[in-house]
């Protein structure tokens, strides 16, 4: 159900209270005298009030909050893990030479995850989830100068593109995404099949470089000029490498 | 653990706790993984406060809640629950706005509750971030981390969707 009138393409955003208060005014002189678009508003206010229906809204269960207030208030996971062994402890060491158990105990505590970790963890499933929503790239190009300015005003850094067509790794595009908590530049490039994820965001602390396998996808990690950088794909280690130097060039 | 950083982390982010228990259990399957998904999204949240620069703070933390259930269901594999959308063909004319429409504010409860869990997630999260808890097509698109326009498209091609499930559960009566 359409007017037809170049105004009527904006009624759901009016519908919505997204417009400026000229374009607003300018959908109401036309809802005055269009009648197909007074009923299209009528059905999304039937739908809007269909939706306010109170038990939709999911409450969570009582005791939540405070929940998760104690869960904030623990000690991080490393000291959790030495106090669970730390029970374990007291059962064997009734059985075994005391100074035998401390050197199993010590053997035996469970490293947490550590950032790295979490980080390589966080930045393969925004690769998977980049392929899986095809949701690749929100700029598609090959140009790096119609990929870098895409990124102005959306992040608070700016990203270094370059174009590895002549290396054999062409910029497909690039894209917004969301690691460790902030914005970060995904930018996409390709070899053969086998699309890569490079992901950037500053980071002033210093980690170190490193490469590693999660869950069959390879990652490479650097930094460079302040910049974290972690390269994310199902292509092989080696080649990956190569682009990863390639960028540090 | 800093206690005055904890403090501004309650202060700040844990109001909209309700919020992302909401916007949670809509996209998990049962009470329980809604559960976990906000613990573990808060302490998320709690860990990356620093990086948090003090915008928005239910977008952001509805971000991290989104996230997290991503990730989760990667963890046990049910990836498939999401569909690939093909933003580019409208599928609006089952799903347009119609005069018959006024019916729809006579369904029930559970009648929109059941035909908005039958759209796919991409859909339905879009549905509950503005009309459950009204953010703007700005703040939602940086929950979902999709441009304004992708934003203002799927919403339109979820209401189209959302519409189509409710006038079939009316036509098919109560059951």
């Amino acid at each position: 159900m359409s007017c037809g009138d170049p105004v009527s393409r904006h009624l759901e955003a009016y519908f919505d209270g997204e417009l400026d208060l000229v374009r607003s005014l300018e959908m109401e002189r036309h809802l005055s005298e269009c009648e197909a678009c007074s009923a299209t508003l009528r059905s999304h206010r039937a739908l809007r009030s269909a939706l306010a229906h109170p038990s939709l809204y999911h409450e969570g269960p009582n005791g939540l909050e405070s929940r998760v207030r104690t869960e904030l208030r623990k000690p991080s996971k490393d000291t959790k893990s030495v106090a669970r062994v730390g029970w374990r402890w007291r059962a064997i060491a009734a059985s075994l030479p005391v100074i035998a158990t401390v050197a199993w105990a010590l053997v035996a505590i469970p490293r947490a995850p550590s950032d790295e970790q979490l980080v390589s963890q966080e930045v393969v499933s925004a690769h998977v989830r980049s392929l899986m929503a095809e949701h690749l790239t929100d700029v598609a190009s090959s140009d790096r100068h119609t990929v870098k300015p895409w990124f102005n005003g959306k992040l608070d850094f700016s990203p270094e593109v370059k174009d590895l067509a002549g290396d054999g790794y062409p910029l497909v595009g690039g894209r917004l995404d969301y690691i460790g908590g902030r914005g970060a530049v995904a930018l996409v490039y390709r070899r053969g099949n086998h699309p890569i994820n490079v992901f950037i965001w500053p980071e002033t602390d210093a980690g170190g470089d490193g490469e590693g396998s999660v869950r069959g996808y390879n990652v490479v990690r650097w930094r460079r000029a302040g910049m974290r950088y972690w390269a994310v794909s199902d292509l092989n280690l080696p080649e990956l490498r190569e682009l990863a130097r390639d960028l540090q060039r | 653990m800093d206690p005055i950083e904890l403090e501004r982390f309650e202060r700040t982010v844990l109001p909209h706790m309700r919020a992302a228990y909401n916007l949670a259990r809509w996209l998990a399957r049962s009470d329980h993984d809604a559960e976990d998904v906000v613990q573990e999204a808060c302490l998320r949240a709690f860990r990356f406060f620093g990086g948090f620069r003090g915008g928005d703070a239910k977008a952001w933390l509805l971000t991290i809640v989104r996230n997290t259930s991503y990730s989760a269901w990667h963890r046990v594999g049910t990836a498939g629950t999401t569909v690939p959308l093909d933003e580019d063909t409208p599928d609006v004319e089952d799903g347009s706005p119609g005069p018959e429409d006024l019916l729809l504010q006579k369904a029930s409860g559970q009648e929109v509750r059941e035909a908005l869990d039958a759209l796919p997630v991409e859909f339905r999260e879009v549905v509950v971030l503005r009309e459950l808890e009204g953010l703007s097509y700005k703040e939602i698109a940086e929950v979902t981390q999709l441009p304004i326009g992708t934003v203002m498209s799927r919403l339109a091609r979820a209401r189209a969707r959302l519409r189509r499930e409710l006038r079939e559960r009316l036509q098919r009566g109560p059951s």
